[in-house]
């Protein structure tokens, strides 16, 4: 089985306000395919997400697997992370990725600071025909 | 920014009575964490009954739940009076088919399914309700799920007071240290809620928190 992961660079949604950022990414997820946006959400649009997910729910479409990669150390010193927090404020928050996989594809991600782990759904095995 | 605007209002009001004695506490989490289980813990310790049913199978909390007026005392004679709400857990899948392997038949499974979505969308509407929260974890499982990280950021952003509970200790493969590393930055009580384990800890983090 073929997954296909779609990388949404962060130009393509910092123009669009939240309602519309979030419906696209879940648009592009229940295509079956892995998003990988540049940068992340607001902490907002995050529930949004997940509140708008649900809406979505039905036969097809189960729901999504999320995780964000933020690359912030823990040591960065103050002014560092002062300097972030207002660019990220008036940019957007481009750091990091932030990997949505729908719930029929991906089983699990699995994440460490150094590394990912996607756990792909194994295919309905087909019945054999007598 | 009608947003922006609401937040900053709730933010004024949450500063001007922040004194209170009075308050609306949360049980969040993912499911099957034990929120109710604690949730009746409580209600038992001072109310001497029940407030919800708890199971083994997941979303078995589908609606908010409040017991008003819960008047608890601590060993120096504090006061805390709250309205503690129960939330259906948080997920970001819900598939019917988990529930037809747990035992339910389809047209059940469906239903809740249908049900737990919606319970979903009212524990995130009833975010900005809340003056101080519990997150309730299961401390066998990995505490860093991306919904446990977007809960409690999104607490932080509302500056919601939160305690984290890593609930299940009385099970061998809890670790309240892995929930204490996930999260350095909170408070983080391990409990059995099921057998009341460190129970009178949590009471006073409760007490720490609300004051």
């Amino acid at each position: 089985m073929a997954l296909t992961i779609q990388f949404v660079p962060y130009h393509e949604i910092e123009d669009l306000g939240s309602a519309r950022r979030v419906k696209k990414l879940i648009d592009l997820v229940k295509e079956n395919k892995i998003v990988l946006l540049q940068g992340r959400l607001k902490k907002e649009e995050e529930t949004d997400l997940i509140a708008i997910t649900m809406e979505e729910i039905g036969a097809k479409f189960k729901g999504i697997e999320l995780a964000v990669i933020n690359p912030e150390s823990k040591e960065q010193d103050f002014l560092k992370k002062a300097r972030n927090n207002f660019f990220g404020f008036l940019l957007g928050d481009r750091q990091g990725f932030t990997i949505i996989g729908p719930a029929t594809v991906v089983k699990e991600i699995k994440k460490d600071p150094n590394k990912i782990e996607l756990y792909a759904k194994e295919p309905l095995k087909k019945r054999k025909s007598k | 920014m009608i947003d922006l605007v609401k937040r900053f209002i709730n933010k004024v009001l949450r500063t001007l009575f922040n004194k209170k004695k009075h308050i609306k506490l949360g049980l969040y989490g993912p499911p099957n964490g034990g929120k109710t289980t604690l949730a009746n813990r409580i209600c038992q310790d001072w109310l001497g009954e029940d407030m919800g049913t708890v199971s083994n199978v997941a979303h078995e909390t589908r609606e908010i739940q409040i017991k008003e007026q819960i008047n608890i005392k601590s060993k120096d004679g504090k006061e805390l009076s709250f309205n503690l709400v129960d939330t259906p857990g948080i997920a970001t899948k819900i598939d019917y088919e988990e529930f037809i392997k747990a035992g339910l038949k389809e047209k059940e499974a469906k239903e809740r399914a249908k049900e737990a979505t919606k319970g979903v969308i009212d524990s995130i509407k009833w975010l900005d309700e809340m003056d101080t929260v519990i997150i309730v974890l299961d401390g066998t499982k990995d505490p860093l799920s991306q919904v446990n990280i977007t809960i409690i950021g999104n607490l932080q952003a509302r500056n919601i007071p939160v305690l984290i509970v890593a609930n299940k200790t009385d099970l061998k493969k809890a670790s309240v240290k892995r929930v204490q590393a996930a999260f350095p930055q909170y408070g983080v009580i391990g409990i059995s809620a099921k057998y009341g384990d460190n129970i009178d800890a949590f009471y006073e983090g409760l007490f720490a928190l609300a004051s």
